[in-house]
């Protein structure tokens, strides 16, 4: 059995997620990666922002900094640039980090900066009870689309991609197994990674869009998911309503801090 | 502590203040900046670009200021003295996270080139206008250190005692300059290493395991930790106990905001700094700060000639408001007259201090330009009366 204990601040428990939600898997699947590089827990920073995925760093044994809505990617830019040496894991859902922290988003994977963003899509505000997010399917329910959203949704993992991320990967809670592999790329990787969770929301997404129980939802992204290899040869009308996963971006690019680190080495002559 | 070598520029120069601010945040041991780009204060931001890599330090343009000032909170918890500059746009982008850091306890700074607003107002151009947003800009309750210059060389020695407020109390410190101090050139000397006093952070020295990011020894202010040294903590915006985790109680919250309050409030007379002129005897007093406190010295000249017995203060820190001053010395006066850069701000303060014992004057001034001292003279004249 995996210990989880040595990396959760057992006081701080229990968890105030829902039963049914999909988060605790990526905070587990996120343990068993960090555990397979053998990261020491003082080695990671971990930074995020508002929101019901936002409220793991409470729960973990790191450095932990819990923000403001939007900006945990502009915080942990900040620790990453004077703290290189340690890991900077952001924890973020699709609001936090694409609409209201849209910005710092692509910005980052523009600079290409050593940051390791998990980013919980959901499809939904959660904690603040339903509300349409940027990633809310067309169609579906929110309680402030009471009628149906008529908006169209954000791809996210191709936003990093399109931006200039180094590693964009996205995985669902049902593929937990391959989840880890991919958190563990995705934090191995210098640069800027995201890994896109998809990730169940029985309470406020589901309910209201009578999707089921949580169980019901994990096994509906099983159904929905592709492999990147099988949808290359679908059509896009075979590919609507579809999760793609799989590693989209691994590349081998410049990183931000190595480079300015490599700036101040030039110009004090070293 | 004294200053670190590396960052101070000793001798004689002439610099802006934009320029003096930048060197006084070198010499502070400021080795992380986060910035985006916003007149008048630019000038700021590029002159440490141009030095910080040659000292020994970061400098990174974000996206915006609501970045800026992540960042900044971000690399404090990294260790480092932290830094950034902006106009009234931009203040009040800033805001956000200046709560944070308040809530955070995140020793910073931020500095404020004022310009005319509202909203774009007239960047190129003098205003003292955000000196309110300065106190109340972020939303719930805390406390908040400011200051103002009326020169570079105020701009560099009052920069280095900001770095030195917000390791003392951890709390963002707000510099509060204004255009024409920003780009006024004077001569500015910049002292020895050894001869500038440096507040370093208030590190624990408590074992991990015994050590409470939040809870103080008695002084009010809690000692702090740089991540990655063993201590793994959690911080947060969201109310907190003494061990930094989210507790949502009226009794936690009532223990935490009037903490965060009353370490500053309660540490005034150390934090505040006033010039006095002749306030001893005098009918009426003069309060002003920033480049206003210069532009009134002829208009107190001129009614000392005239007879007048008027006293003078510059007011090098706004907030905390020097209220004990202004509520001792409204027994014995007539009168305060305020002149300053925008259609009344500080002077609310002065009337509240002054509680009907002494009659309060403003000078208004909506911004674009100083004041001509002779108005500022004519409500001197009237005061007295
Ligand atoms: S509201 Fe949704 S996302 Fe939030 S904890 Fe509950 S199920 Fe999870």
């Amino acid at each position: 059995m995996f210990d989880y204990d040595k990396y959760l601040r057992l006081n701080k428990l229990p968890l105030i997620w829902c039963a049914g939600c999909g988060d605790g898997i990526v905070l587990k699947s996120m343990l068993r990666a960090i555990d397979r590089i053998g990261l020491s827990k003082d080695e990671i920073c971990m930074v995020s922002g508002i929101g019901c995925s936002s409220r793991l760093t409470g729960y973990v044994d790191f450095n932990t900094l819990h923000t403001t809505h939007g900006r945990a990617i502009a915080f942990a830019t900040g620790v990453k640039m004077v703290k290189p040496e340690m890991t900077v894991i952001v924890v973020t859902g699709d609001g936090d980090a694409t609409a209201i922290g849209g910005n710092h988003y692509i910005h980052a994977a523009r600079r290409n900066i050593d940051i390791t963003v998990i980013l919980f899509n959901n499809n939904i505000y959660g904690m603040t009870g339903g509300q349409l997010s940027p990633t809310t399917p067309f169609g579906f329910k929110a309680s402030t689309a009471p009628f149906g959203s008529v908006e169209n949704t954000f791809n996210i993992s191709g936003l990093a991609e399109a931006a200039g991320a180094s590693f964009v990967g996205r995985g669902t809670v049902y593929d937990a197994i391959k989840l880890d592999r991919m958190i563990e790329k995705a934090i191995r990787k210098k640069g800027f990674s995201v890994v896109e969770v998809m990730t169940p929301c029985p309470t406020a997404f589901g309910r209201r869009n009578r999707l089921g129980s949580g169980a019901d939802m994990i096994k509906q992204l099983k159904e929905d998911s592709v492999s990147i290899e099988k949808a290359s040869s679908m059509t896009a009308e075979e590919l609507n309503g579809k999760v793609v996963t799989g590693i989209f971006v691994d590349k081998e690019l410049p990183e931000y801090t190595a480079n300015y680190q490599k700036l101040i080495e030039q110009l004090q002559g070293r | 502590m004294k200053a670190d070598p590396k960052g101070v520029l000793t001798g004689e120069h002439y610099l802006d203040g934009d320029h003096a601010c930048a060197e006084g945040a070198l010499a502070a041991g400021c080795r992380f900046f986060a910035g985006y780009p916003i007149t008048p204060s630019t000038e700021v931001a590029e002159r440490y670009v141009s030095r910080i890599p040659m000292v020994g330090g970061i400098f990174i343009q974000m996206e915006d200021e609501l970045a800026s000032m992540a960042a900044l909170v971000g690399a404090a918890w990294g260790g480092k003295k932290s830094m950034t500059v902006t106009s009234g746009p931009g203040f009040s982008l800033m805001m956000e996270n200046i709560g944070l850091a308040a809530m955070m306890e995140t020793p910073c700074v931020v500095v404020n080139v004022q310009r005319g607003g509202p909203s774009t107002g007239l960047p190129t151009m003098v205003g003292q206008q955000d000196m309110m947003q300065a106190r109340w800009g972020s939303h719930g309750d805390y406390q908040i250190i400011a200051l103002s210059p009326a020169s570079p060389q105020e701009a560099f020695d009052y920069t280095i005692k900001c770095f030195n407020l917000a390791e003392k109390y951890r709390v963002p410190v707000l510099f509060m300059m204004d255009e024409c101090v920003g780009h006024m050139t004077e001569k500015v000397v910049i002292p020895k290493p050894d001869e500038i006093e440096i507040t370093p952070r208030r590190l624990t020295k408590l074992a991990p395991e015994k050590y409470l990011p939040y809870k103080t020894n008695g002084d009010l202010v809690p000692e702090m930790i740089v991540a990655g040294t063993g201590y793994k903590i959690h911080s947060t915006g969201l109310t907190h106990d003494e061990r930094g985790y989210p507790v949502m109680s009226p009794g936690t919250q009532d223990q935490l905001v009037k903490r965060l309050c009353d370490k500053i409030k309660l540490n005034a007379d150390d934090i505040i700094e006033i010039e006095e002129d002749q306030t001893e005897g005098a009918e009426v007093i003069v309060m002003a700060y920033g480049i206003t406190s210069r532009v009134t010295l002829p208009a107190v000249f001129k009614a000392r000639k005239k007879g007048i017995k008027v006293g003078y203060i510059k007011m090098i820190t706004a907030w905390p408001f020097p209220e004990k001053r202004v509520r001792e010395l409204a027994k014995k006066v007539k009168a305060f007259v305020m002149p300053e850069i925008n259609l009344g701000q500080m002077v609310l303060e002065v009337e509240r201090c002054a509680a009907g014992q002494a009659k309060t004057y403003h000078v208004p001034h909506a911004g674009g330009w100083v004041h001509d001292p002779e108005d500022i003279y004519q409500v001197i004249e009237e005061a007295v009366k």
